[in-house]
C-alpha cells in the first residue's frame, strides 16, 4: 500500500510559528549567548543568529535587539536584528 | 523516525511473509476475467490468507477518514491506488485492475502489487502502460545495492516512464517496511541520481511505481481512500518488497 508523500510538508517549525519581540541586552555570556530582557520584563536566553555572525555584527549590553522566540520554549530565543 | 536495519534472520521472516503475498496475488491474478467483481477477488484473497496462516495488513489500517475496510486494494482503470473492493464493481473486457496486497506474518510485513488486464484484448496503449510500469519496477530493483541512493531508484523509474511518454505519480511513494507496514524512508518514484538517502545492507523497502498515461496529478475521492487520476487517464501500479543485501536486491515478494 503506497504511503502518502510528505515531500514539501516536512517543516515542523516554519518562520510563521516564531514570535518576534523587541528586547534589551542585559548580560554577555560565553559562546555568543546573552541574557536579554523583554518589554514585559521577562528574561530570555538568546543566542546570536548565524546571519549576524556572518556579517560580524557585534552585540553589547544595552543594545536593543529583535528576538525570535520559539513557541516550544519561551525562555530561549535567537537574536536576529540589532537596532540602531 | 529512523531507518530500521534488519538482520539476516529478520529478512528470512520477511521472505516468508513475502511468499504469502505472492501466493495470494497469483491466486487473484488467475481469477481476473470479465464478469468477476472486485469483491470476489477480495473474498478469495481473505480466505487464502487465512488458510496460509497469515494476517492481512491493510484491513483496519488507519487513515484520516477511518480504517481501511478490506484486505485488498483493487484499483480499476483511472483509479491509481487504494480502490476499495465492491460487489458493484464488475470487471469488463478491456479494463485494467491493479491489485495491492499486504500481510503480516510472525510480526513482519510483506507488500506487493500487480496490474492485470481483464479479458483477451486491451487497448495497445494500456498494454504498453502495463509493460512500462512493470519494467520500471524491474529497473528500480536492479538499481538497488548498498551505496546506491533513493534518488537512483526514483530516477530509474522516472527515466523509463517518461521516455515512454507516461507520467510518474508524485503524491504516493514507496516506503520502508518491517515490523510496521510503513516505515522510513519514503521511496519516491522520481528523483535525481546520487541524491537522497544512501541504501545500506539490511534495509528493506517497498518500491512501487504508480504510472499514468496522462498527467501525474491525482485526487482522492469522497470515500477518503480511492485515488484517481485527475485527467481520467489510466494508471498502473506494480510493487515488490525488496531487501538490500551485500550482493544487491533480494526480492522478498517474488
Amino acid at each position: 500500500m503506497p504511503h502518502k508523500t510528505t515531500a514539501g510538508t516536512e517543516h515542523s517549525l516554519s518562520k510563521e510559528d516564531a514570535i518576534e519581540v523587541m528586547a534589551t541586552v542585559k548580560e554577555t555570556l560565553p559562546n555568543a549567548l546573552f541574557k536579554v530582557e523583554l518589554e514585559n520584563k521577562h528574561e530570555v536566553l538568546a543566542h546570536v543568529s548565524g546571519r549576524m555572525r556572518k556579517n560580524f555584527i557585534r552585540i553589547l549590553p544595552g543594545d536593543r535587539v529583535a528576538i525570535e522566540l520559539s513557541p516550544y520554549d519561551l525562555k530561549r530565543g535567537r537574536i536576529v536584528y540589532r537596532y540602531k | 523516525m529512523a531507518i530500521m536495519l534488519k538482520t539476516a534472520a529478520e529478512i528470512a521472516k520477511m521472505r516468508r511473509s513475502g511468499r504469502v503475498v505472492r501466493e495470494v496475488l497469483e491466486l487473484v491474478r488467475g481469477m481476473v476475467k470479465p464478469g468477476v467483481t472486485t469483491w470476489d477477488l477480495e473474498e478469495a484473497a481473505a480466505k487464502k490468507t487465512a488458510e496460509l496462516g497469515a494476517t492481512p495488513a491493510f484491513k483496519g489500517y488507519g487513515g484520516a477518514t477511518g480504517p481501511y475496510p478490506c484486505v485488498l486494494c483493487t484499483s480499476v482503470n483511472n483509479e491509481v491506488v487504494h480502490g476499495i473492493p465492491s460487489a458493484k464493481r464488475v470487471l469488463r473486457e478491456g479494463d485494467i485492475v491493479s491489485v495491492d496486497f499486504g500481510v503480516v506474518l510472525d510480526g513482519f510485513y510483506g507488500d506487493s502489487a500487480i496490474t492485470v488486464a481483464v479479458g483477451e484484448k486491451i487497448d495497445p496503449k494500456a498494454e504498453q502502460l502495463l509493460r512500462t510500469t512493470s519494467a520500471s519496477l524491474d529497473r528500480a530493483i536492479a538499481a538497488v545495492k548498498p551505496g546506491a541512493t533513493l534518488g537512483d531508484i526514483g530516477a530509474a523509474v522516472q527515466e523509463m516512464v517518461e521516455a515512454d511518454g507516461f507520467s510518474v505519480v508524485r503524491e504516493f511513494v514507496g516506503h520502508g517496511i518491517g515490523t510496521r507496514m510503513h516505515e522510513d524512508p519514503q521511496v519516491p518514484n522520481y528523483g535525481q541520481r546520487g541524491k537522497g538517502t544512501r541504501l545500506r545492507e539490511g534495509m528493506v523497502i517497498a518500491i512501487e511505481p504508480m504510472v499514468n498515461i496522462g498527467k501525474p496529478e491525482v485526487q482522492v475521492l469522497e470515500d477518503g481512500w480511492t485515488a484517481v487520476t485527475q485527467d481520467g487517464s489510466l494508471s498502473a501500479h506494480f510493487e515488490h518488497t525488496v531487501a538490500v543485501t551485500r550482493d544487491g536486491a533480494l526480492i522478498l515478494t517474488a
